[in-house]
């Protein structure tokens, strides 16, 4: 089996992978970051978003052995310490999140956004998260957290 | 109120957060037992076969595998239905069996058939590749039409795909009132069927320990309590306290995670047989063919009218599809959920209903998010808004002139409900002002100089939840009582952890009870927990559905902090050495009435459990009630939708420019959360009338069956939603409150095909079926005029 080191929230990690495993397979099963997230097999709803060397990016789209010197940085790896990061700190005071679950995909899809588009309008947000399906807000209270972390990030 | 602010009706932010912003959350799929194992179903690929073998030789030599399992090797009970509804003739419902894994026949694509159980996921899914089934194929029954024509039977062991044929109202009495009608309104309405697409898949996680004989399963479920019985008593013969049932984290249900399903008997029946833990989640492909689906009502339905437009008497014919075995709700939904309903907000003297339940060869249908009450708000209230075009009157006119007045209540309805409370013009008022229904012309003009046609659709409904009353439900068909239960225990240094048999998936309980124990007990909100999810910490439990968490599991919490007061009293009046009649409790705190005597919340609890002096004969040492609450009555939220499209004549697609909602959901407890809610099902409701729809193919292959093909709502779908509230408090209940899980998608779907309908019907459009996808209206444009559509 290839091994496969790359660097994760700031760790350097290997590990042994078939070659057929995924990305966001590696974080969950052999890092046991399970934050990240898997909500379809057709990579369309984007639960499974990570940056990969500063790029947001659906982790099921890659293979482990693709991600080989990359710097990855997941959900778990945003905040700093104790303190969340504005995108997060957003999401909590929007009520931009209900089940949690396409949550960590929004955050960093949102945190790409806003580092590439500043001042992305709502048109724009809602269009940058077509890739990222919530079942459960309606997607209002997420677009006001982006919104509001356009103003502190 | 402590903390500037956190007890009722605060826009306290969410105490779950944390966790799941930063990566903590702890779904089931999160959870990984030592020494685990992972599980494949092979699923039928044919709508409806014979089983002639099942050859697993090759998959149980293939690498990795530990065992394979077909039906004949699962000697087990099936999966329980928990609902008996009993035709017109009397005869009860046809209930046939529902094995967890098939044996003899698949009954639709998607049935299970083998569990590969291996050292890894990859090894289980490739050994399951190797498994040689002989499928005999038999013609598959896809619609209701044919299936009740007999073209082929799901079960031949009952000789029909009636499942039942069912009635309420006198069919005669109604013939007559429409026989002396000025005028009747008729419609055809076609409810489609949804997939509802919780983001996180199912997930199940068994295990077994030998020492103490006792099975753990870990379960993507709204109500691990129903699940421990439904599975321990039903299917696997497994007595209650020695199965544990934890539902963690869980990622949205929407209803489609009520039920007991196969995979969850599969991997709890399986752990000893391989003697160590199993892990089973649901890939998406798999969950568009395995989870309940929703809704896939069909019905003709006609308004008698009198030449004021006063509704006399409606008539409605139902058929509502099954699937091919019954889920564990499926029956309750197109009778006691949905017939129930058809009064609506109107004062309709007389209603009549029949509806014919059917199997056919497609997956389970059962509650979706609002179930039976959508499907009843969505036939109303299109059939009103023809019925306003019929009469030349206005859409608001012809809802004023037939709403019950905010004095009739308690309003006895025709159809069993009695509603408690509610003003319907006074949401209608809020709702049209709100969405500045006053400017609608002059942004109609605006968009017509743009070349779009925009339109305006209403929906003023009502539905009934908080579910319910034991009394009720029982003689109406249900095995189990729908009380809930909660337990409030003071710890001795004053913190206080609530357990519930409420079950959070998204709802926010966590804070939201927190909120209600901060309210009544003076608390800060860092010193409670709430507890639920977990059969062997909380007492029992009837789980989260039918927006009935707060109406009846907050009532609970509420019957016991009543409880914990009242003990609290006595100790309180014990060290104090007055008569527990003068001891009177505000803000966390215990005086003697006109004294300055007191203790604090937390002093009592320390001195509950260091009960030095306690007179033991009269007051027990401790703090820690429990209380069972069984609601005296449904909850009746009700509301004004108003939806504001525009229509691209060209292409057929349809924006929704404008979406208000203003509901009458009880009292508030977090603002905030109810928003939130109100707009999730306000997602929900626009998906299913523009973007969602199930698609079978003749032979009952599923063809919307990934998120290429059915169209999940995504942000740019949506503008952002005004909701608003504007409240009559619930009068059977301590809080007042009504529930706002189900609202959204239940008032919105009709609000939205309205608007369509408004917007094209000068083209000669007059009837638009969901989803309203650009292909449907384009095509409805080119049927009533192909000279526009030709350009
Ligand atoms: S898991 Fe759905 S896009 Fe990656
Ligand atoms: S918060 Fe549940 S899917 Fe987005």
């Amino acid at each position: 089996m290839p091994t496969v080191s790359m660097t994760v929230n700031g760790k350097k990690v290997s590990g042994e992978v078939e070659g057929r495993i995924l990305l966001v397979q590696f974080l969950r099963e052999n890092l046991r970051l399970t934050g990240t997230h898997v909500g379809c097999d057709t990579s369309q709803c984007g639960a499974c978003v990570v940056h990969v060397n500063g790029d947001s990016m659906k982790s099921c789209t890659l293979l482990a052995v693709q991600a080989e010197g990359a710097e990855v940085t997941t959900i778990e790896g945003l905040a700093d310490g104790d303190t969340l990061h504005p995108m997060q700190e957003a999401f909590r005071d929007n009520h931009g999140l209900q089940c949690g679950f396409c949550t960590p995909g929004m955050v960093m899809s949102a945190v790409d956004l806003v580092k590439k588009n500043p001042k992305a309008s709502e048109h724009e947000i809602r269009e940058w998260l077509e890739g990222n399906i919530c079942r459960c807000t309606g997607y209002h209270n997420i677009v006001k957290s982006i919104q509001q972390a356009q103003q502190t990030m | 109120m402590p903390e500037g602010g956190t007890g009722i009706g605060a826009a306290v932010k969410r105490v779950e957060d944390k966790r799941f912003l930063t990566g903590r959350g702890n779904y089931t799929d999160d959870i990984n037992r030592p020494n685990q194992t992972y599980a494949y179903i092979l699923r039928s690929s044919h709508a409806h076969a014979t089983l002639n073998s099942v050859d697993t030789g090759a998959a149980t030599s293939a690498p990795g595998v530990l065992a394979v399992f077909t039906g004949a090797d699962m000697e087990t009970g099936g999966l329980p239905c928990g609902w008996q509804v009993h035709s017109k003739d009397g005869s009860p419902m046809h209930e046939p069996p529902h094995p967890p894994l098939a044996k003899g026949k698949v009954r639709h694509v998607g049935d299970p058939v083998a569990v590969v159980i291996a050292e890894t996921y990859a090894q289980a899914k490739d050994a399951a590749e190797l498994i040689a089934v002989d499928y005999g194929e038999l013609p598959a029954v896809v619609h209701m039409n044919d299936a009740l024509a007999g073209k082929s039977l799901v079960h031949d062991e009952i000789g029909t795909n009636l499942c039942y044929d069912w009635e309420i109202g006198d069919e005669a009495q109604i013939d007559e009132a429409f026989a002396k009608a000025h005028h009747v309104t008729e419609i055809d309405i076609v409810n489609n069927r949804l997939i509802p697409n919780a983001m996180e898949p199912r997930a199940a996680v068994g295990e077994y320990d030998r020492s103490t004989d006792e099975y753990t399963l870990f379960t993507t479920s709204q109500n691990p309590h129903v699940i421990r019985l439904l599975m321990g008593a039903f299917v696997l013969s497994i007595p209650e306290h020695k199965l544990r049932v934890v539902a963690p984290d869980v990622g949205g249900g929407f209803g489609s995670k009520i039920y007991h399903y196969a995979e969850e008997a599969i991997v709890t029946w399986a752990a000893p047989r391989v003697g160590r833990p199993i892990k089973w989640t649901c890939d998406r492909s798999d969950a568009f063919i395995s989870d309940a689906h929703g809704r896939d009502h069909i019905s003709k339905a006609k308004m008698a009218m009198d030449s004021e437009g006063k509704f006399l008497a409606l008539k409605v014919e139902t058929k509502a599809n099954m699937g091919a075995y019954l889920s564990t709700f499926a029956p309750c939904v197109p009778t006691y959920l949905y017939a129930t309903l058809l009064a609506g907000v109107y004062s309709t003297p007389l209603i009549y209903c029949n509806v014919k339940a059917i199997f056919t060869n497609t997956v389970p249908v059962d509650a979706y998010r609002g179930a039976g009450r959508p499907e009843a708000t969505y036939l109303l209230e299109r059939l009103v808004a023809k019925c306003a075009r019929e009469m030349g009157m206005s859409q608001t006119d012809i809802r004023r002139a037939n709403f019950i007045p905010a004095d009739a209540f308690p309003y006895q309805t025709p159809v069993a409900l009695q509603y408690d409370s509610g003003n319907y013009t006074a949401t209608l008022d809020k709702a049209e002002s709100v969405h500045d229904v006053a400017g609608f012309e002059a942004r109609r003009k605006e968009s017509e100089a743009r070349g779009k046609r925009r339109g305006i659709g209403y929906s003023t409904y009502l539905e009934a939840c908080g579910i319910a009353p034991s009394a009720v439900v029982g003689s109406l068909g249900a095995r189990a009582g729908l009380y809930e239960s909660a337990e409030v225990r003071v710890h001795p240094t004053g913190s206080v952890t609530v357990f519930t048999g409420s079950h959070s998936h998204g709802q926010g309980h966590e804070t939201t009870f927190a909120q209600l124990v901060c309210e009544r007990l003076g608390l800060p909100m860092s010193n409670i927990e709430i507890s639920h999810g977990d059969t062997n910490k909380v007492q029992f439990g009837m789980g989260t559905y039918g927006s009935r968490s707060l109406a009846v599991g907050g009532e609970a919490i509420m019957k016991a902090m009543d409880k914990v007061v009242n003990k609290a009293k006595k100790i309180a009046a014990h060290i104090l050495e007055a008569s527990e009649s003068d001891i009177e409790f505000k803000d966390g705190t215990f005086t003697v009435a006109g004294t300055d005597r007191s203790m604090a919340f937390g002093e009592v609890a320390l001195a509950a459990y260091v009960p030095h002096n306690f007179p033991h004969d009269e007051l027990e040492p401790g703090l820690d009630e429990k209380a069972f609450y069984d609601p005296l009555n449904f909850t009746f939220p009700g509301g004004c939708h108003i939806c504001e499209v525009e229509v691209d004549p060209d292409t057929g697609v349809v924006s929704v420019q404008r979406m208000t909602a203003v509901d009458d959901v009880g009292r508030v407890i977090n603002p905030m959360i109810v928003e939130g809610q109100i707009h999730g099902g306000l997602a929900q409701g626009i998906g299913q009338a523009l973007l969602e729809g199930c698609v079978y193919d003749a032979d009952g292959q599923l063809v919307t069956g990934s998120y290429m093909d059915y169209c999940m709502p995504r942000a740019d779908n949506f503008p952002s939603f005004s909701a608003g509230t504007e409240i009559t408090l619930c009068a059977h209940n301590s809080l007042g409150v009504k529930g706002c899980g189900e609202v959204g998608a239940i008032g919105s779907p009709p609000a939205v095909i309205n608007a369509v309908v408004d917007a094209l019907w000068d083209l000669g459009v007059h009837d638009m079926p969901m989803p309203a996808s650009p292909q449907t209206v384009w095509k409805a444009l080119k049927a009533a005029s192909p000279a526009v559509a030709a350009e």
